[in-house]
């Protein structure tokens, strides 16, 4: 039985590394830009396609291909937020909303557009698990988690060492402050889209490598993500890290008592638990 | 030429009503001028005008020879203006160095040489720069939050009831912070609640009333001034 | 096409655009009145589509049944879950953010698609639920379905009717304040909650209404009908593209969707060759997703626009350090 946590544990935190990396983003993205991005599931969807499209299509090595989703993804964020989101900046925040979800359907539809509803796999071969001190793991679940601690890192040093990363932390502290100091706020908007874009691709490719691709697959991983980043507090990308790990271990630990397919619902109970006891989240002020 | 000048100054928030009914306001270079008066009377309204944060539907706003009235915050801060509000006015979840760090952010000099003197003026700032500047008591933060203004050495400071909610000591500390500021160059526009004190500081003073200016005066005068007392400088 | 065929067709198009017309009305009252956020329509829809289902079908070895109950208590029993379940999630997040009430209705409809998929028991999962007795079933023979329609009608005119009513009440009068967040409003504060809640009861129960006539119409529900994208989206860009706030653009938003959704549909099934067909409905929703795009950019009040929908941009932009942010200033 003590095993068997362990390994559900082990899972948990491969899944909440996914969910971390959306959450990260979605937070990013709802602090600065306040407004909660409801395609930012879809998001991911793309890029694990995109990815696919590098590895199945051109033949590219993953690592090649995982490099040419990224500069997709965030060329097509960058792109909508540009042509769309931006001129409705200035109407009511739930346009946003709504404009957001129409966004998450386009992009669904042209993905199942291009490469059709059925499940597709980076890779053929079958992984055979490895097997450390009795718990098992494959290696693309390694590198999943490897990756996820990388990618952590560098936004790390991005947000503490660099100009543009503390200027996207202090609009993300207090916006109004952020343009009285002088930050030029729009360029701070592409760069978080990039960045939120850039994460958003990452958490879909490892998802992809993790199960497999089908077009629903950044919606469903949608709620469990928006959880994490509530969980974490909006606007607080660390928080958003303890939040997807949080949901993650906690939804494969639900296994143990609840059918697999309720996983996401774990994910909601989390949330609702949240937002009644503290609804600025686990990092956020309290209110 | 005044450093600030505006003239029949006449909005409100958003499709609202006017809360400002027509203000004058003047700042020459190197005075501290303070503008006092009841709740309401527009005194923060004022200030936020200066940074765009008001429709402004009438009137005139020059600084420096320049017309200021559409700038948006960045051009502003460029021109040598800082704000400090009077709520929420750090970034609670950076530390102290990093607050000073952001108030130099537009600059594209090597700024070290100001944050040091900021470190001189404010020495418990100095103790304390590794500290989120969320956790620390009103009075430091205030301290950060001018700190953080005078980053960018700028002509004109504007502080929005700096002393709001601060203690006795404090509230003398800043005082006397700001005396020395100004000594230094900067020219200072405050709003205050705390009204005998800043006047006592204040080479002139503004009252307003009900969006509207009522006396105009150096702060000796104001504080002379049998009228002003009665309204409300009981305290 | 002989005229009894294109009668039948009228008639099963209009019943449908009348079913959708409900749900948009029920979307109208949270959102045109009240600006409630719910993205979780279909799962409304679905509670009450299967509650009726499963009261009123007969016995059956899949799955909980044999009640037998008449279509009228299916129905009033379909309302009553959905009121029920749309009090549990106004409760929880209602005195919250609009965006974390959007986020709660998506994990609402998730769960109750996951329960429909997967509790077998209950729901006889993907094989969905057959049988369900049409209106006036076992009294006379309806080949057209043209008694579908009436009730449809009638139930539209009887809504239609009660909100139009709610509307000009001292009801109707505090929820467009709530909207409009005029500050005396707020400044009753826990009422506020109180008026959103039942917005949003009232809201969901419509839903589920329009879900039981759906279940009685077609005879038959099962999960996939009620998948949340297509439903709840096309809901949405009905309402927008119609003109929120307001019941008559709802009902119009419905009728011209409708039309465009129904129409290409036509369109392709005639004219696509037959490879394409399965990637059709794709295309259409992409289509659909553009189009409200493109009604958000340049006519975000629709076709019937309400006075106060669009909001006065100068709001956003006049916030201030200092000044408490109406909404959003919770961080």
């Amino acid at each position: 039985m003590f095993l068997e946590i362990v390994q559900l544990t082990v899972y948990g935190i491969v899944l909440g590394s996914v969910i971390s990396l959306g959450a990260i983003g979605l937070s990013l993205l709802y602090g600065i830009l306040r407004f909660a991005h409801f395609a930012h599931g879809d998001v991911m969807t793309v890029g694990a396609y995109l990815a696919l499209a590098g590895v199945a299509g051109l033949g590219l090595p993953m690592w090649a291909a995982f490099g040419l989703a990224v500069a997709g993804g965030v060329a097509l964020a960058i792109l909508i937020d540009q042509a769309l989101y931006r001129r409705l900046r200035r109407t009511a925040p739930v346009i946003l909303l709504i404009s957001s979800v129409g966004v998450a359907l386009i992009l669904r539809s042209l993905v199942q557009f291009i490469w059709g509803p059925d499940t597709q796999v980076y890779t053929q071969e079958l992984q055979m698990p490895m097997r450390l001190l009795d718990i098992k793991l494959k290696s693309t679940q390694l590198q999943i988690v490897a990756g996820t601690v990388a990618l952590v890192v560098v936004l790390h040093l991005f947000l503490t060492r660099t100009r543009m990363g503390k200027a996207m932390r202090a609009m993300a502290d207090n916006p109004d402050l952020a343009r009285v100091v002088g930050i030029d706020t729009e360029r701070v908007v592409v760069w978080t889209w990039a960045i939120g874009a850039a994460l958003a691709v990452a958490a879909g490719i490892f998802l992809g490598m993790d199960t497999r691709l089908q077009p629903t697959m950044g919606w469903h991983v949608l709620l469990p993500v928006f959880a994490a980043t509530i969980l974490g507090g909006i606007g607080k990308p660390y928080g958003a890290i303890v939040g997807g790990m949080v949901v993650g271990i906690a939804s494969e630990l639900s296994t143990m008592v609840f059918p697999p397919v309720y996983k996401p619902a774990v994910a909601f109970a989390l949330m609702v638990a949240m937002l009644l006891v503290r609804p600025t989240g686990l990092f956020g002020a309290p209110r | 030429m005044s450093l600030l000048e505006m003239t029949g100054i006449r909005g409100g928030y958003g499709a609202g009503d006017d809360i400002l009914k027509g203000i004058d306001l003047r700042v020459e270079a190197g005075e501290i001028v303070v503008v006092v008066g009841p709740n309401g009377a527009g005194k923060s309204t004022a200030m936020k005008a200066v940074f765009g944060m008001v429709n402004v539907r009438e009137g005139r706003m020059i600084f420096d020879g320049m017309d200021i009235m559409r700038c948006r915050s960045d051009r502003l801060a460029r021109l040598g203006i800082s704000y400090v509000p009077q709520e929420n006015n750090v970034f609670a979840s950076m530390t102290v160095h990093e607050n000073l760090e952001m108030g130099g952010f537009i600059r594209r000099d090597d700024f070290a040489g100001q944050l040091d003197r900021v470190y001189d003026i404010f020495p418990p700032l100095k103790e304390k720069r590794g500290a989120r500047a969320g956790a620390l008591s009103g009075g430091q933060r205030q301290m950060v939050a001018m700190g953080r203004a005078l980053m960018l050495e700028p002509k004109l400071l504007l502080l929005d009831e700096p002393t709001a909610g601060l203690s006795p000591a404090f509230t003398d500390l800043i005082f006397e912070k700001i005396v020395e500021v100004n000594s230094a160059g900067v020219s200072i526009l405050m709003v205050e609640q705390n009204a005998k004190q800043a006047l006592g500081i204040a080479h002139r003073g503004y009252v307003l009333a009900l969006g509207a200016n009522r006396h105009e005066d150096t702060g000796a005068n104001l504080l002379a001034n049998r009228e002003v007392a009665d309204m409300f400088l009981g305290g | 096409m002989d005229l009894f065929e294109l009668f039948t067709f009228a008639v099963f198009f209009l019943t449908l655009v009348g079913i959708y017309g409900i749900l948009a009305l029920g979307l109208n009252v949270q959102w045109g009145m009240t600006g409630l956020f719910n993205i979780g329509i279909a799962g409304f829809f679905a509670i009450g589509a299967y509650t009726s289902a499963i009261m009123t079908t007969p016995a059956s070895s899949g799955h909980v049944g044999g009640f037998g109950l008449p279509m009228p208590v299916g129905l009033v029993l379909g309302v009553l879950f959905s009121s029920f379940i749309a009090l549990l999630v106004g409760l929880i997040t209602l005195n919250l953010r609009e965006d974390y009430l959007a986020i709660a209705t998506i994990g609402i409809a998730e769960i109750i698609r996951l329960v429909l998929k997967n509790e077998e028991w209950l729901t006889n999962g993907v094989r969905g639920i057959a049988g369900i007795p049409r209106p006036f079933a076992g009294w006379f023979e309806d080949p057209t379905g043209v008694t579908n329609l009436l009730v449809v009608c009638l139930v539209i005119v009887m809504v239609y009717a009660a909100l139009e009513r709610g509307r000009q009440s001292p009801w109707g009068r505090v929820m467009r304040a709530i909207r409009e967040r005029e500050v005396a409003v707020m400044a009753a504060g826990k009422d506020i909650v109180r008026f959103r809640l039942e917005s949003f009861v009232l809201g969901s129960a419509i839903m589920g209404l329009a879900g039981g006539l759906y279940a009685h119409f077609f005879g038959f529900v099962s999960p996939e009908a009620f998948d949340p994208m297509y439903t709840t989206f096309l809901i949405w860009v009905m309402l927008i593209a119609g003109g929120s706030g307001n019941n008559r653009g709802a009902l119009l938003g419905a009728l011209a969707i409708w039309t465009i959704w129904a129409g290409t549909e036509y369109l392709t099934n005639r004219f696509a060759p037959p490879e394409f067909l399965t990637r059709a409905a794709t295309v259409r929703m992409l289509l659909v997703g553009l189009l409200l795009e493109v009604i958000l950019l340049t006519r975000p009040a629709g076709l019937l626009p309400e006075a106060h929908f669009v909001a006065r941009a100068d709001d956003r932009r006049s916030t201030a350090p200092g000044t408490s942010d109406s909404g959003d200033g919770d961080d």
